[in-house]
């Protein structure tokens, strides 16, 4: 069951948008966010779609695994999309109590489910095509600057390659010790709320213990290689942008510029 | 005899429809005999795993079909807790899912899930407490104070205390010392010997194997390679090599011994067996000269 968590899962390819230097990968998913939410109207939202469509196919990432990610916001969905239905000022279609719900509300609502999904969409496949190492690696990157002023980039950067490195470990751990609970008849999936709380007693226990021990066992064998962070150290793969890094970038700034175009236009 | 676990035309595979997707277990056909002590062989990633999670219900077979004491385990998913009851399974490394105050709370927590009554739930934790050698001064100490050897026989007894038809255990003396290892493994055979209970032994460790099973299973990628008395098992040393398996070191020695030219004139694959021999044929030799 825990098997099937996919958000920010990685899937390995080769394609371009695996190959691609994960700083563009980064900065065009910033640029891409804020583009989503300045933009408006239906051709700009079309536009958008087909972009992060075209992307999608060209990774090779099935649309299952996406729309599998975006499962677990189906409530934000309906709950933005009914909020937004019920709130908005405008022509009224539907009137019961308090409760009305207006043409415009419905546009809005519209666009915003739209708006979330391709946000969604579009973030998740950085996640989905750039392995957690070479994300951090890039975030180390485009931090860098910040050492000037002593923020202590490397150790933020090495505290989440560790996290990241032990998610799947962790998950794992979870699994055995759930089954092994099973196993002696533990049961995680009946009863009320309070007996679903303990239930989870066998499971955390154990999992914290086996987290604070791994944790001393790094520490202990990071120390042995005389680790001690930040300074002057090299790296095995050194990030560098190549020629097909430079015109992904140069693409992505201009169609993404290009949708801003249009979607500001209709203001 | 009669037949306690059946297993017909298993097959696991997980992740489907993913990059990942793998076939663990592929088309496995297995009976167990009531009372037996079986052991099941094989490499890291063989399969053997994700084998016994299916005997007692952990995971649901992708085709095929699990029966114990004859019922198909599948045939009401929402009776599925009842088969971790009848076959109780001790995972590797069991110490590190205790959990409770005291040894006497973690090994009630089996029982304690049947729903038994107080009484019965001691009585069944004493004798489980025994069956491990474990003293009962030990029962009142918390599971995190005592040493590894016996974290791993409360987690054992844990399991032994919901009285299983069917008592497996995943490599019950890794990473244990010799003398943790003897300990435990002596237990299991007391334990089989008096009760009279199925027991299926997991490990790649011939030794072990040698000494406990009365049958032992080879899977190799997915499918049972070969099952037969360890005699004939380690009879076919070189198919074992092949795929990363051994035999007992003693076994070794005897083979090595007779390419050199002295044939002990039947295969030999523990110690005690092999101290016969060499006695057998000590005197043999001094009654002839």
């Amino acid at each position: 069951m825990l098997r099937d968590i996919t958000m920010g899962q990685f899937f390995p390819g080769d394609t371009i948008v695996h190959r691609l230097d994960p700083r563009v990968k980064i900065i065009t998913a910033v640029y891409f966010i804020v583009v989503l939410f300045i933009i408006k109207g239906f051709w700009a939202y079309a536009l958008t779609a087909a972009a992060v469509m075209t992307v999608v196919a060209i990774s090779g990432i099935k649309i299952k695994f996406i729309v599998k990610g975006l499962k677990p916001l189906l409530i934000v969905l309906i709950f933005t999309a009914v909020l937004n239905a019920l709130y908005t000022p405008g022509e009224i279609l539907w009137q019961w109590w308090i409760l009305k719900v207006t043409k415009e509300g419905l546009i809005v609502a519209a666009y915003m489910i739209v708006r979330i999904m391709l946000l969604i969409m579009g973030t998740s496949l950085l996640t989905y095509t750039t392995s957690p190492m070479k994300l951090t690696d890039a975030i180390e990157k485009l931090l860098s600057p910040l050492d000037k002023i002593h923020v202590p980039v490397h150790e933020f950067a090495m505290m989440m390659t560790i996290a990241l490195r032990f998610i799947p470990t962790l998950i794992e751990e979870t699994d055995k010790i759930m089954n092994a609970q099973k196993a002696r008849g533990a049961d995680f999936s009946s009863g009320g709320i309070m007996k679903r709380a303990r239930a989870l007693v066998p499971i955390l226990i154990p999992l914290f213990i086996s987290a604070f021990r791994r944790a001393d066992d790094l520490a202990t064998a990071m120390e042995c290689r005389l680790y001690k962070g930040g300074g002057k150290r090299t790296r095995l793969y050194e990030l560098s942008m190549t020629k097909e890094d430079y015109a992904v970038a140069a693409i992505s700034v201009i169609v993404l510029t290009g949708i801003l175009i249009v979607g500001m236009k209709v203001l | 005899m009669s037949e306690i676990l059946r297993v017909e035309n298993l097959t696991h595979i997980y992740g489907i429809g993913t990059p990942f997707e793998k076939t663990a277990i592929d088309d496995v056909t297995i009976s167990v005999e009531k009372g037996e002590f079986l052991g099941i062989i094989g490499h890291t990633g063989s399969g053997k795993s994700t084998l016994i999670q299916h005997l007692n219900g952990l995971l649901k077979p992708t085709s095929g079909k699990v029966f114990v004491a004859g019922k198909d385990i599948w045939q009401d998913p929402k009776e599925i807790r009842n088969a971790c009851f009848k076959v109780g399974l001790v995972f590797q490394y069991p110490e590190y899912q205790l959990f409770e105050e005291t040894v006497f709370k973690d090994i009630a927590f089996g029982p304690r899930n049947m729903g038994l009554s107080e009484d019965e739930t001691e009585s069944r934790v004493i004798e489980a407490v025994d069956f491990v050698g474990l003293s009962h001064d030990e029962l009142k100490k918390s599971p995190f104070e005592i040493s590894g050897g016996e974290k791993r026989r409360v987690a054992i007894a844990g399991i032994i205390a919901m009285r299983p038809d069917v008592l497996i255990l995943d490599e019950p003396t890794a990473g244990l010392d010799p003398y943790g290892r003897d300990e435990i493994l002596s237990h299991l055979i007391e334990y089989h010997e008096s009760r009279g209970t199925t027991v299926m032994l997991v490990t790649h460790n011939m030794e072990d194997m040698a000494r406990t099973v009365s049958r032992a299973i080879v899977i190799n990628q997915a499918k049972v390679m070969m099952s037969g008395t360890p005699e004939q098992v380690f009879a076919r040393a070189d198919e074992l090599f092949e795929v990363g398996l051994t035999v007992p070191q003693i076994t070794r020695v005897f083979v090595e011994l007779k390419n050199k030219g002295v044939d002990i004139g039947r295969p030999i694959y523990t110690v005690e067996s092999a101290k016969e021999a060499i006695l057998q044929r000590k005197g043999g030799g001094m009654g002839a000269s």
